[in-house]
């Protein structure tokens, strides 16, 4: 049972001119599964190994039930970690593996293959307690990781990208897996991943991070409704919100000279802000072709077909809009419908009636409005 | 069913033909790795035969190759005080050796661990020793070793030896070390292990093949090592080396003789390479990493 809270931790590597992770800070409650991610390089997983002892704490500091964990070691700090190549001891059995921590605790020998017996039958390892973890499969060799944090039953588990080294399958079943075991357990968890599906799918709640900075700590429909800022709009959501910059014209905003229009209250923001072009996100499902003229008109260049739905990838027609690169920008509609459209086809797309439009500051990126 | 037959001889042909040239080409390619090997072999093997030769038999032209196994030789070099030399030579090894491992592994993990400002020249001043030719420093380390008076004492063998290869050591051992998944200590310190316990417990099992082949090629070294020894030490230190070259005598050469004292020579060399071999073929990490 574990409050962990990283308070303005910092961390910088040797040599780097810039920080690793700059001043986080994060309150992560007691049972809670939190998900940090990133694109990388994002200092995600610095992080973490800052929680878990094996990176120094420069500046700050991180505290575990309001124990400041600045100068602790990490085989004091009762965390266990799950690696992303799992770092199985290669020469240890897996019932050894799993019990390793509870020997250096000096748990005595049958209380200890009971309770990596318990763990074993939790993960199906029961048939390979005696087996070296060279002879196991990689989805085998990931449940002795998570064997060998869980038997320990300890304060905190720290996960840097489990899943990594699965096939695409495999890891969607094991997510689910994880985050059950994770409930039943109650354990606070700290998972890193660079998978926006991982961490919408299995936290409580996510913290995005980028250049070693925390971007927007809260819930996964929070962060998809209400992203603080364009780069977390871009970041979560698969395919990515559509983002580009275009001029606040009257009453909306101008699209390839088709006007959206705006709430009035945004409209307000706007002119309050002196802006007079604007970093307009929508999201795939906001967005909809049809045939009736309404919107923009824009050139099919590929159409995805899912199966049970498709998207529609299109470059706006006249001056192509730029992007958060600044590259040109190709929209992506969903459709629920098969073959929505035809490749090289002409179709107007608007934001449909209920469509939701997020804004936001064209050089900084903040949110506008809610 | 029907189809399985029909399609079978089709599959068949483009197999047989490839299988044939690939027997042809491994064919080459045997013939050549045994005369290769039996090249290399032979000179060892004629030293084998020989050793079990009267000397007559050992000098006639052409060679005879049928011949009364004798163990004359090997009585006569064991009556002529090979113990003594051997004595020595397995001292100064087997010390040296140990030496090298109780310095050297340590050194070398703590070079591969980390990298710090100045491993890479700890790394270079070590390789740097080995590049001065022996000859350049024998006087210098005859007159030093004379003013000490420790010539002709095996202790000044066990601390060259030592010198000699250490560097070699710590930069196999380097070598081993960086093999091993940095996670493995991180592992086990979250585990609750201290630095010394997740050595001894996780680290050094996995590099134990890496120990033995170090291990190895010191013995060999130390056990080979002509120069110095055949320099700095005279009856009480003699090694090995230099009493098998006293079977060279300006009279004559006694083949036969010699041929044994070379077997006796090379024979706990031998041994070693053969107990060590199991360690060194198995594989360093296996399954530490997906």
């Amino acid at each position: 049972m574990a409050e962990i809270s990283y308070q303005r931790a910092s961390c910088v590597y040797e040599g780097a001119d810039k920080l690793a992770v700059d001043s986080l800070s994060l309150d992560i409650e007691d049972g809670e599964f939190v998900v940090l991610v990133g694109p990388s390089g994002s200092g995600k997983s610095t992080a973490l190994r800052m929680l878990a002892g094996l990176e120094e704490i420069d500046d700050g500091t991180i505290t575990i039930n309001g124990k400041d964990m600045v100068g602790v070691p990490s085989k004091d700090r009762d965390i266990a970690m799950v690696f992303q190549n799992y770092a199985l001891y290669p020469n240890k059995t897996v019932g050894e593996n799993m019990g390793f921590a509870l020997k250096m605790r000096g748990v005595p020998v049958e209380e200890r293959k009971r309770k990596v017996a318990e763990a074993a039958k939790v993960l199906d390892l029961t048939d390979y307690l005696d087996r070296k973890p060279g002879k196991l499969s990689g989805g085998q060799r990931q449940r002795v990781a998570m064997g060998r944090a869980i038997v320990r039953e300890p304060q905190v588990f720290c996960m840097d990208e489990p899943l990594s080294n699965l096939d695409a399958k495999l890891r969607v079943q094991t997510r689910t897996q994880i985050a059950a075991l994770q409930r039943r357990l109650g354990t606070t968890t700290v998972y890193v991943t660079h998978d926006q599906v991982e961490a919408m799918t299995m936290g409580d709640r996510v913290a995005v991070l980028r250049g070693g900075q925390l971007q927007q700590f809260s819930s996964p429909t929070e962060l998809y409704d209400r992203p603080k800022n364009a780069f977390v709009a871009g970041f979560i959501g698969s395919p990515a919100m559509n983002l580009f910059t275009t001029p606040v014209a009257s009453g909306g905003v101008s699209i390839s000279g088709a006007t959206v229009p705006l709430p009035r209250e945004s409209l307000n923001l706007l002119a309050a802000a002196g802006l007079d072009t604007v970093t307009v996100g929508v999201r795939p499902e906001q967005l909809e072709l049809n045939r009736d003229g309404t919107g923009f008109r824009a050139t099919v260049e590929l159409v995805e077909e899912l199966g049970s739905e498709s998207y529609v990838y299109a470059r706006n027609t006249g001056v192509p809009l730029t992007g958060l690169d600044g590259e040109p920008v190709i929209f992506v509609a969903r459709s629920g419908t098969r073959s929505p459209a035809r490749l090289a086809e002409t179709v107007t797309m608007s934001v449909k009636p209920e469509g939701k439009i997020h804004l936001f500051h064209p050089t900084t990126g903040e949110r506008i409005g809610d | 069913m029907s189809t399985d037959v029909a399609a079978r001889p089709t599959t068949t042909t483009p197999l047989r033909v490839k299988r044939k040239r690939r027997w042809g080409r491994d064919t080459v390619w045997s013939v050549v790795a045994w005369v290769i090997g039996i090249g290399f072999f032979f000179p060892v093997l004629w030293m084998v035969l020989t050793a079990f030769k009267k000397e007559g038999d050992a000098y006639t032209d052409p060679p005879t190759i049928f011949f009364t196994p004798t163990l004359e030789q090997f009585r006569s070099v064991l009556s002529s005080g090979i113990g003594t030399t051997l004595m020595n030579s397995a001292f100064a090894t087997a010390v040296s050796t140990l030496l090298v491992l109780l310095l050297g592994v340590p050194a070398a993990f703590a070079l591969s661990l980390r990298p710090v400002r100045g491993t890479k020249d700890a790394l270079f001043f070590f390789i740097s020793t080995k590049m001065l030719p022996v000859v350049a420093v024998i006087i210098p380390l005859y007159v030093i070793v004379g003013d000490i008076g420790m010539l002709d004492n095996i202790w000044t063998l066990v601390i060259l030896y030592t010198a000699m290869n250490l560097p070699i050591a710590v930069w196999m051992m380097r070598s081993f070390f960086l093999e091993v998944p940095s996670e493995l200590l991180e592992a086990a310190s979250m585990d609750g292990a201290s630095l010394w316990t997740a050595v001894r417990e996780v680290i050094l099992p996995l590099v134990s093949p890496g120990i033995a082949a170090t291990a190895l090629i010191c013995v060999i070294f130390s056990w080979n090592e002509f120069f110095f020894a055949v320099n700095l030490t005279a009856v009480q230190a003699q090694t090995i080396p230099v009493f098998l070259v006293g079977f060279i005598t300006g009279e004559g050469l006694y083949w036969a003789r010699l041929s044994a004292a070379a077997v006796l020579t090379a024979l706990p060399v031998v041994l070693a390479g053969w107990v060590a071999q199991n360690k060194l073929v198995r594989g360093l990490s296996f399954g530490a990493i997906k």
